[in-house]
């Protein structure tokens, strides 16, 4: 086994990870759990068929004819009662003249469409034509579901929480064990020190972008569009950055307790902004400009573009350019202020 | 005359408003063993730390092996060998894996086997150092302190903790790699271990040095009172230890 000093001290954090079982946990398992919660709950659903409730027989029987709805007959105020638990997406009631009254939230996308169904049958059962006649050609194309969108989202979460966790946690462990004090007494470079965290993080990435996208490929034939060389260049980049962001959290930091409280402060916001679970642009318009500045949207967006729309790693500039200032300025930063003993 | 293996003089330094070291002056030649006595709070690992290049000190001058912290700091820590009080390796490595990391530091040195045996933890080679008992832990932070062939060697209170067994195994390690010519310079609160080990030793108190001298020399200044001649000339804790047998009780 060689014996350079970088070696061995990269050998060290593989070790002191692999023999921690719950980091391996969170780093590999997790992913996988999330993804397939996720995929499950959202993916394969085929979201067409919306439960109403019908106050009367006549409306019952003529919303019934509409493939889209699921309709239950309820007086009117079980109706109400389940409109508002949410249980139903519309009431339709029986209005004065034999018309129909809908209730519904006009704020719920649901409560809009169902009404729309809703309508279009009972003027049909009427005796409506239409006068442009109309068919469905039903597109589900890979590329465009849930399932698709979340996938780059979890590899930008992954690599961040562990970059930024793994980093913070085993440095300040080191510096609380009085261990590095230990280490700065000894002919070893710093530079050395603190290369074999980057290297860790390095080896510990390809198990971090395969195993969400090899997941969501298998599972649910999420695409892989982009090169494989721009994805793994970008994964590179992205765990450079969040291991800066990791390195400047744990470098003052003395106690378990206080680079925790750190890193949730730096890694919440992301989690929260950044659009991993749900589109960033739901954000006010106001906050736009600083949620494109934080650097888990900048990996996200490129993220999503190589792999699912299969564009080339040059399209994202911008994104680029905001992880490598950030890169810059957190490890220049880190090791100014780094606390060696 | 030849020049110390280690050099202080005029040594100070605080921590905001308390004064550790109070202007220090040692002196250990080379070869020598020298032990630095006091109490607890006394500036005893202070010093040992400035003296080890970890700690700056507000005014003084260092000298190892004729060279100082500022002008060959590499040097310095290749030719050292260090352990400090209060470090607690890695408990996820086993022991074999703990010395070739630190074996790997240092560009000269005996092998990784043959340290191991020096420290007698070669059938502990593949344990985790969580697994190790107090003495076994602290073997093996002096195999850590070995591993770079040191000419000079820093012990901070390397004994503190462990039963008697453990400790005259310690001491044996200690006398052997005196034996080869080395210098060393270690801290204890034990009495009967700077007895034991110590050529000379300075006890220190307030961050000054109160006294220096052999341990004969010291004991013979201080006067006290005729004593009844001693009965036996053993310590309890050569009762203990033949009773109990030198054995090492952690492995």
């Amino acid at each position: 086994m060689s014996s350079h000093p970088l070696v061995q001290l990269t050998l060290t954090r593989i070790r002191e990870f692999a023999r921690e079982p719950e980091a391996v946990f969170w780093a590999v398992f997790f992913p996988i759990l999330l993804a397939a919660g996720l995929g499950i709950a959202f993916a394969g659903k085929p979201q067409t068929v919306l439960k109403i409730a019908a106050a009367s027989t006549q409306i019952a029987q003529a919303l019934k004819t509409e493939p889209g709805l699921d309709v239950a007959e309820m007086s009117v105020d079980e109706a109400r009662l389940a409109l508002r638990n949410g249980k139903v997406a519309l009431v339709a009631e029986p209005g004065d003249g034999g018309a129909v009254v809908y209730r519904y939230d006009d704020t719920n996308p649901e409560g809009r469409t169902a009404r729309m169904l809703a309508d279009a049958a009972v003027q049909r059962q009427a005796g409506r034509t239409d006068p442009v006649a109309a068919s469905d050609s039903i597109a589900r194309d890979p590329g465009s579901r849930y399932i698709d969108f979340l996938i780059p989202g979890l590899v930008g979460i992954g690599i961040m929480s562990n970059a930024v966790w793994g980093l913070g946690f085993s440095i300040v462990d080191t510096r609380r064990r009085k261990l590095t004090k230990r280490l700065m007494a000894t002919p070893m470079s710093r530079v050395h020190y603190l290369m074999s965290y980057l290297a860790w993080r390095m080896i510990v990435l390809v198990v971090e972008v395969a195993i969400p996208v090899g997941f969501g490929a298998i599972a649910f034939g999420v695409p892989i569009r982009g090169g494989l060389v721009d994805i793994l260049a970008l994964s590179v980049l992205g765990s450079l950055t969040f291991s800066a962001i990791g390195l400047l959290v744990a470098s003052r930091a003395q106690t378990i307790e206080m680079v925790s409280g750190l890193t949730n402060l730096v890694v919440l916001p992301m989690w929260i902004f950044s659009g991993v679970f749900f589109s960033a642009q739901r954000f006010p318009d106001l906050v736009q400009p600083l949620i494109r500045l934080l650097p888990l949207t900048a990996f996200i967006d490129a993220m999503r573009g190589v792999q699912l729309q299969g564009n080339s790693l040059f399209h994202y500039g911008q994104e680029l350019a905001t992880l490598t200032v950030w890169l810059v300025v957190c490890f220049g930063l880190a090791l100014k202020i780094f606390r060696w003993r | 005359m030849t020049p110390s293996a280690l050099l202080v003089r005029g040594l100070r330094k605080s921590f905001k408003d308390v004064v550790a070291v109070a202007g220090v002056d040692l002196d250990v030649r080379p070869g020598e063993c020298f032990g630095l006595l006091g109490p607890n709070g006394a500036g005893k690992t202070t010093t040992i730390e400035i003296c080890e290049g970890l700690t700056k000190p507000d005014a003084g001058e260092v000298r190892l092996l004729g060279r100082t912290w500022s002008d060959h700091p590499k040097e310095l820590r290749e030719r050292l060998g260090i352990q400090l009080q209060e470090t607690q390796l890695s408990d996820k490595l086993t022991v074999i894996e703990t010395i070739q990391l630190f074996r790997s530091f240092y560009r000269q040195g005996p092998t990784v086997q043959d340290v191991l045996a020096l420290v007698q933890l070669g059938e502990k080679s593949k344990a985790r150092v969580g697994t190790l008992s107090g003495g076994q832990k602290q073997r093996l932070a002096l195999a850590c302190a070995l591993v770079g062939d040191p000419e000079l060697l820093f012990l901070d209170e390397p004994t503190t903790g462990l039963d008697p067994q453990a400790r005259r195994q310690l001491w044996d390690l200690i006398t052997a790699f005196k034996g080869q010519g080395r210098t060393i310079l270690l801290t204890t609160h034990y009495m009967d271990e700077a007895e034991q080990l110590c050529d000379r030793v300075a006890i220190m108190d307030h961050g000054r040095v109160i006294a220096l001298g052999t341990p004969n020399e010291l004991m013979s200044q201080v006067k006290m009172p005729p004593r009844p001649p001693r009965e036996h000339a053993a310590t309890l804790e050569d009762v203990f230890v033949s009773l109990t047998g030198r054995h090492l009780r952690d492995e």
